[in-house]
């Protein structure tokens, strides 16, 4: 089956079965290879991408033919003109990740949330990320990281020159 | 971990969705939020030969409040949990319910009358939906009928949803004024299944005595169930602790829960009725009652 | 509350920043399953869905009539191949690959399927058609005890029974006591858990151009894999090249050979394409190295007023269905022998059977040292039933007994030599910080309103950095670790070393040490682990054994170099050798100050100007330990208990840690954190069980239950310094202790908050049910 899905806005048009995953979509078939597979039972959150701009979504429970006509931003598409996001650098300064397998999905799921909740509480983010799991940093710096993300997201940008 | 194939359709009317689902009959299952369908598929524990999605059928995607609630068939748990008017008092319940349906990224898909369709025994949205009685909008050969909460709940996974029909919406009715609800749920963890759960809706009078009532459990049963012996009980009375405590011990009563890595089934029994005990007091607490 | 930095030296001690991270944050690590080869074909495995049965037939006709799919092999292929069973590490036992005869756990690999693609392959694993005739089960260890079924009969000895070991003076134990004025017993269990990294196990392998097999897994020890594969196929060692590349978490998971990856190696042979073989986390939870499931019975004994007489622990070990614990050849129950603690105990004895029994093989993994988790829970948690037994704090009872400072390098009676450790001072520094006296005036209040409000304790000692090539070997290679460390001509470097991190941060760390012994920027010190062909044979990474091991191997390493450049230096200062001395990161000219070379000339001039000195500058060291080291710390745990429901709430958590030197504060945290949460875990909500018909339950993460942010914890972390005196730079290993310390820190705080309710034990994992029943059983008990 045909599908056309616009990932970190580049196009990709290819022909694959229906019960194709999208996260293995992305994986095989776009050659994006941050978006990570870690469970059978959509409890994980290593594979969550962006749908539509402000949707996150578990792309190992969605086909890729239900994306087809949609945007996808995958953690590569997060970085902007060769600078790392807010949320990158906050996961950089505050030590958010050790292995790096759950760290694009626990970004994105991050960047859905502080779009609908530009100042979240240390509770209020622990609650947004209960969705994305992690083995290796008990989730106290993830939460510092996010938090410095907002804080710097919340900034008002820099006049333009 | 990869599903068996199938034939993917992707409708873009209701018309259409039906069609298909009518010409497929049992093969086919209806795709809207996939959170709980594309995991069975996964394991092959569910082979449809045809999967019908609905996403793309827009005028099922709305959330509309019209002296009720009607939830269309495609709109998200998110979608709820983040409503402007999601915090009145009225829809405290589903207020409660859209905070812990699974986890806050399945809730960006998974869709409130899709998970009243898969009735899960340990289901979130039909145990509110019990308390709240509310009704689903179901499509069939012979036209639209609204079918109560309490006959659309069958069995386990198993609705008034006949083969080749399609659920479109779910109305809660609107309880006007004094009215609150609350959810209590004990889960293992976010993302598990409830251990035990309480759905509580009060409507009270303006002399404070309750007029109506709805406490309905989840994980307890082959399906959410509703206490009607705690409903009728607290009808007509003033709230006191003793009431509550009556209520409570009805449903205690009421709960058959399935032993189970969650619990035995005397915990799930006792949980069942400090789950209504609390929440009762958070609904009367949201009105301004103390008892 | 954190981890004191001491930034004022050159690099070590630094919170650096991770240098590793980039990557990682634009998605453009290297995973295994993100290695693709042309012609690349997917294995998908066949998996007995009973606990024990023979297997009567195996038909693969179906299977390779699906579309897609090129090759199945079953055991008989790989019996008729000489690999049938493949040698487990601790080297006792060997293990199936594929079944052969009959199968032994629910889930063990029976056949692999090769197809062009991945969905291709599980269509074809789901069309083997396997007949199995069902044998009874062994679903635990003291059924296996009795030898009614014995499940291996492959084995020269016709038993369940794998091996005794002990440690200590059995009769002097007994007698002690017997004669002890107070002694309690307890029977605790530490349940079978999993340590379940986020990326499962897997691999890519391939026999290209040259015949060299270039095998990418995700392997803790690559060089083991190699000479063990070498071993175990015939290939000759230098033909096989063993790429560990970035590996999603390790935690002892990824130390074990597993069954999917030689059936990857045989299909890729027999169909001259790589095979790519990745499990999925059913498979990961069901098949691969479980931790724990220890059934010990402890006694401890002590005078009237707390101090302790004698130890003794008798453990009924479940290995599963193959004996595939990663021990030392010497150390078939591991270190357990660390089971008097951080406690002057004057005789003990410790004593672990082994069971088979038809569950998956294993019991090393999920950061245990070697079975220390198992150790130190139990001798905690005896601590604290002692201590309600005599009426005595359980803080008292823990300092009256520590081992003192004084007592350094302190000489256990079951045969550890503790090498550093002020127990007191990092105890008092926990009280402090906690507020202990306030705490316990609210307890109070609260126990007089009936509130359960507990504060636990656990000040554990562990054992890491195995190990001694005296004591220590896996499959006859002895446990050193190594370093290589080259400096190019403008001050920058590389380090090679052979260990294999999987989020510890190395590339971080190693350059610190290494930075810190050169006067050179750590951000050009480049670290590669994991190459078979580049890196200098190592035991990897596990056990917190890295630090301990292959970091002092990098600080001699780096001193070999600096001894070098000595001369170097010399040579440009136009002096002798004696004349220069390495001062403030500088060579100098001894009393003339002003006369000084930096490393980064030094470098330079190494390869433009060495003088009469052997240009180049690098240096390797392998490094035999001494010993090993003994990390240790106090914890507390702060929680309310909700009598209603059961449910735990970990109010507060304070970890107070000495590791000795600590080369990266902000990792060391990081390390302490994750510890802490798969401690929690444990505690409370994970096990992996069987029920009597040997059906596992918990096969995925619906059932086997991993935290949320939001059921975390927030940690409260501090340190104390206490180095290592036998280590190049006095640290010890740290990843381990959280997972070490915690399990009895959560349990003793539970059990002091139902303690008013007589309540003095209860089994992990704590969950609700379990609270609610302990409670009700007890108020019922005291009407």
């Amino acid at each position: 089956m045909k599908v056309s899905i616009r990932v970190n806005g580049v196009a990709y048009e290819r022909d694959v079965e229906p019960r194709t995953l999208l996260a293995y979509f992305l994986r095989e078939e776009c050659h994006l290879t941050g978006t990570h597979i870690g469970c059978d039972t959509s409890a994980c959150g290593c594979c969550v991408v962006v749908m539509d701009g402000d949707k996150a979504v578990k792309s190992c429970t969605m086909f890729a033919v239900q994306a087809d006509g949609h945007e996808i931003m995958t953690v590569e598409g997060l970085a902007q003109g060769g600078a790392l996001h807010p949320i990158q650098q906050g996961f950089w300064d505050q030590h958010g990740l050790q292995c790096g397998y759950c760290t694009p999905g626990m970004m994105l799921t991050a960047y859905v949330l502080l779009g609908q909740n530009p100042n979240p509480s240390e509770a209020e983010i622990r609650e947004g990320l209960a969705g994305n799991l992690c083995r290796c940093t008990g989730y106290q710096n993830i939460v510092k990281a996010v938090k410095q993300a907002a804080e710097v997201m919340r900034q008002p940008a820099p006049a333009a020159q | 971990m990869i599903p068996a194939a199938f034939e993917y359709i992707r409708a873009h009317s209701a018309d259409e969705a039906f069609a298909a689902l009518q010409k497929h009959g049992a093969e086919a299952r209806v795709l809207a939020g996939g959170q709980s369908l594309v995991p069975a598929m996964r394991f092959r524990l569910a082979r449809p030969a045809a999967l019908v999605d609905i996403n793309a059928v827009r005028e099922l995607d709305y959330i509309r409040l019209d002296g009720g609630l009607t939830i269309g068939a495609t709109a998200r748990d998110s979608a709820v949990e983040r409503a402007p008017w999601i915090k009145d008092t009225t829809w405290s319940l589903l207020h409660d319910v859209s905070r812990v349906v699974a986890d806050p990224v399945v809730r960006q898909m998974a869709t409130v009358v899709g998970s009243l369709c898969h009735n899960d025994p340990a289901g979130d949205w039909t145990t509110a939906a019990l308390a709240a009685r509310a009704e689903v909008l179901v499509r069939g050969r012979s036209g639209e009928r609204a079918v109560p909460i309490d006959e659309f709940l069958v069995d386990s996974f198993t609705t008034a949803v006949a083969e080749g029909e399609i659920a479109l919406a779910v109305r809660f009715p609107g309880s006007g004024d004094r009215t609150a609800g609350s959810y209590q749920k004990v889960e293992r963890k976010v993302g598990d299944f409830a251990t035990a759960a309480a759905a509580v809706q009060l409507t009270l009078n303006a002399d404070g005595t309750i007029k109506a009532a709805g406490v309905a459990l989840s994980a307890a049963g082959p399906c959410a169930v509703r206490v009607p012996q705690a409903e009728q009980r607290l009808v007509g009375q003033k709230p006191t602790a003793d009431l509550i405590r009556a209520a409570a011990e009805a449903a205690s009563q009421k709960s058959e829960p399935q032993a189970d890595l969650r619990g035995s089934v005397e915990y799930k029994k006792h949980l069942a009725g400090v789950l209504v005990s609390r929440g009762l007091r958070q609904a009367l607490a949201r009105l301004g009652v103390q008892a | 509350m954190s981890i004191e930095a001491k930034s004022e030296r050159h690099a070590l001690g630094h919170r650096m920043k991770r240098k590793e991270d980039p990557r990682f944050l634009q998605g453009k690590g290297n995973y295994v399953d993100d290695i693709s080869l042309p012609g690349m074909l997917y294995a998908a495995i066949v998996r007995s869905p009973y606990p024990h049965a023979s297997i009567k037939n195996i038909d693969i006709s179906e299977a390779l009539k699906v579309p897609g799919v090129k090759a199945v092999i079953t055991g008989a292929d790989l019996e008729a191949a000489g690999l049938g069973w493949l040698p487990t590490f601790h080297g006792l036992d060997k293990q199936m690959v594929l079944a052969v005869g009959k199968v032994l756990f629910q889930y063990q690999e029976v056949a692999a399927v090769f197809a062009e693609t991945r969905a291709a392959a599980y269509d074809g694993a789901e069309a083997v058609q396997v007949e199995y005739e069902p044998l009874p089960v062994v679903a635990d260890p003291f059924t296996a005890k009795k030898d009614e079924v014995i499940l291996r009969p492959d084995r020269e000895k016709k038993t369940n029974h794998i091996y005794h070991w002990e440690v200590g003076d059995r009769d002097a134990t007994a007698r002690a006591l017997e004669s002890s004025p107070k002694r309690v017993s307890q029977r605790i269990w530490f349940q079978r858990c999993h340590p379940a990294p986020l990326e499962p196990c897997g691999c890519v392998a391939h026999f290209d151009t040259m015949g060299r097999l270039q095998f990418y897994v995700t392997s803790q020890a690559p060089h083991v894999y190699r000479t063990a594969l070498a071993i175990v196929t015939g290939i000759p060692e230098d033909k096989i090249h063993v790429i560990s590349p970035d590996i999603g978490g390790g935690f002892g998971n990824k130390v074990p050979v597993y069954p999917g990856y030689v059936c990857a190696i045989v299909g890729a042979l027999k169909l001259g394409r790589p095979v790519k073989w990745i499990e999925t986390r059913t498979e990961n939870l069901t098949s691969t190295g479980f931790a724990r499931d220890y059934h010990m019975d402890v006694e401890l004994g002590a005078s009237a007023d707390g101090r302790l007489t004698a130890l003794r622990v008798s453990t009924a070990a479940d290995h599963g269905a193959f004996d595939a614990a990663a021990d030392p050849t010497k150390y078939p129950a591991g270190m357990f022998g660390v089971v008097t603690g951080s406690y002057d105990v004057p005789v003990a004895h410790a004593e672990v059977d082994a069971y088979f029994t038809n569950k998956a093989p294993g019991g090393i993994a999920y950061r245990c040292s070697f079975r220390v988790t198992e150790a130190s829970y139990a001798i905690e948690r005896a601590m604290d039933i002692l201590a309600d037994e005599l009426g005595i704090d359980a803080v008292e009872l823990r300092r009256k007994n520590f081992i003192k400072k004084e007592q350094f390098p302190y000489k256990s009676v079951l045969g550890f030599t503790y090498d550093s450790g002020d127990y007191h001072k990092t105890l008092d520094l926990a009280l402090e910080k906690i507020g202990y006296k306030a705490l316990l005036e609210e307890q109070a209040e609260k126990r007089a309103r009936g509130e359960l409000m507990g504060i636990g304790f656990s000040t554990f000692t562990e054992v890491v950095g195995a190990g001694p090539s005296k004591h220590f070997d896996i499959l006859g290679i002895k446990m050193f670790d190594s370093a290589e460390i080259r400096i190019h001509p403008t001050g920058a470097g590389i380090v090679r070393a052979g260990t294999k991190s999987q989020g510890q941060g190395h590339e971080t760390t190693w350059a610190q040490i290494v930075a810190e012994e050169l006067g050179l920027d750590p951000q050009n010190i480049m670290v590669e682990e994991g190459d078979t062909d580049t890196a200098p044979y190592g035991l990897g990474t596990y056990a917190s054994r890295s630090t301990p091991v292959a970091g002092a191997a990098i600080a001699i390493a780096a001193r070999r170099v600096r001894e070098k450049a000595k001369k170097i230096a010399a040579h440009l200062l136009e002096v002798g050798d004696g004349d220069v001395e390495w001062k403030d990161y500088k060579f100098q000219v001894k009393g003339v100050p002003a006369k000084s070379v930096t490393m980064k000339e030094v470098a330079f001039a190494a390869y433009t100007n060495p003088g009469p000195n052997e240009p180049g500058l690098e240096a390797t060291n392998y490094y035999d330990p001494p010993n090993m080291t003994f990390p240790y710390g106090t914890y507390i745990a702060v929680v309310d208990v909700d009598r209603e429901t059961g449910e735990v709430k970990v109010r507060r958590f304070l970890a107070v840690d000495d590791c000795g030197t600590v080369i990266n504060p902000l990792i060391v945290e990081g390390q302490i954190h994750g510890g802490l949460a798969e401690g929690f875990a444990i505690a409370f909500m994970q096990e992996i069980q069987y029920d009597s018909e040997g059906n596992n339950l918990n096969t995925n993460f619906t059932d086997y239950l991993l935290p949320t942010s939001l059921e975390t914890p927030h940690w409260e972390t501090a340190n104390t310094v206490t180095p290592s005196p036998h280590h190049p730079i006095g640290a010890k290993g740290v990843g381990e202790s959280p997972n070490v310390g915690s399990p009895a820190a959560f349990v003793n705080a539970v059990i002091d908050a139902l303690s008013p309710l007589g309540v003095r034990h209860i089994e992990m994992p704590v969950t609700r049910d379990k609270v609610w029943r302990t409670i009700r059983d007890a108020e019922a008990a005291r009407k």
